[in-house]
């Protein structure tokens, strides 16, 4: 499987994706700058990193939803390319049009960071595949802004289509219907504010993480 | 020319922040507050001649999520 990490000015986590990815596929994945306006051929994932880029100015992910390598990733998810975007890179995501909804601040107003229950509410997804529906797992998060909220006839069609692929199972940030990660409608992108890839290593207090990418290399090959 | 750019969260949308300066300000001893909502004031610079329609692509585009967020805008 080859894959690439977006670095994005202020992206944190991209290093641990990078580690995570290098580890479970066996190849290191290509690192991709912001400004960069052509993906390398024959990328099978495109993961965009936890972080804090531009400083959440304006809005979380608002500004680097508009950096000029976006629009290679758009094009890339209408094509069908496995796309995942973590915590930031999730809020990325819904900037970008590639998911609905929004993260808003969270609703204790608190930055939360620490290792969460999660639910998984359909395996039936590439990301989720090594995992068995409703079983729970932990994985930790820390964010700020990562209340999912949308209209409530867009959260029924989530629901309805199955595209809820990770929920709190417990109180963690006020998100809607207790979302922590979606699926975008053809099922090729998934962002999710839990981090699974801090927990790939049972040495390091878990792997329930690693899965997730052993999901998707048994998938994407 | 300047434009001024007022962007509030859409009715119905919860706002944590504006609640907490809420509770703030029942704490402080101020009564009678229904309820507070915080928003983002944009002031833009503008080439002479820049439209309203101009601005409100600008919004569109970036200044506001129309997903969450409603805006208004004032030419000066």
């Amino acid at each position: 499987m080859k894959s690439a990490v977006v670095v994005f000015p202020g992206s944190n986590c991209d290093r641990d994706l990078a580690v995570a990815l290098h580890e479970i596929t066996g190849v290191a994945p290509v690192m991709i700058w912001h400004r960069d306006t052509v993906l390398p051929q024959g990328l099978d994932l495109i993961a965009l990193p936890g972080g804090f880029s531009y400083g959440d100015y304006l809005r979380s992910g608002a500004m680097s939803a508009r950096s000029p390598v976006m629009r290679a990733v758009v094009d890339a998810a209408g094509a069908g390319r496995a796309v995942l975007g973590v915590c930031n890179g999730f809020q990325v995501l819904t900037e970008a049009g590639l998911l609905p909804g929004a993260l808003m601040r969270n609703a204790g107003l608190d930055f939360v960071c620490r290792d969460v229950a999660l639910t998984v509410a359909n395996s039936q997804t590439a990301f989720s595949a090594r995992y068995d529906t409703n079983e729970t797992i932990r994985i930790p998060v820390a964010h700020h802004d990562g209340n999912y909220t949308a209209d409530e006839d867009v959260l029924d069609r989530l629901e309805g289509e199955g595209r809820v692929v990770f929920r709190y199972a417990e109180a963690v940030n006020g998100s809607a219907r207790d979302i922590a990660g979606i699926v975008n409608t053809s099922g090729n992108v998934l962002g999710l504010m839990p981090h699974p890839e801090r927990l790939i290593d049972d040495a390091l207090g878990g792997s329930d993480g690693r899965r997730l990418f052993e999901g998707l290399v048994a998938a994407l090959g | 020319m300047k434009a001024r750019v007022t962007v509030t969260l859409k009715p119905g949308v919860l706002d944590p922040q504006g609640r907490a300066i809420h509770h703030a300000l029942d704490g402080l001893g101020f009564a009678g507050v229904a309820g507070v909502r915080q928003g983002k004031l944009i002031e833009l610079d503008l080439a002479d001649g820049t439209t309203e329609a101009d601005v409100a692509a600008m919004c569109q585009a970036l200044l506001a999520n129309p997903v969450i967020e409603t805006y208004r805008i004032e030419l000066a």
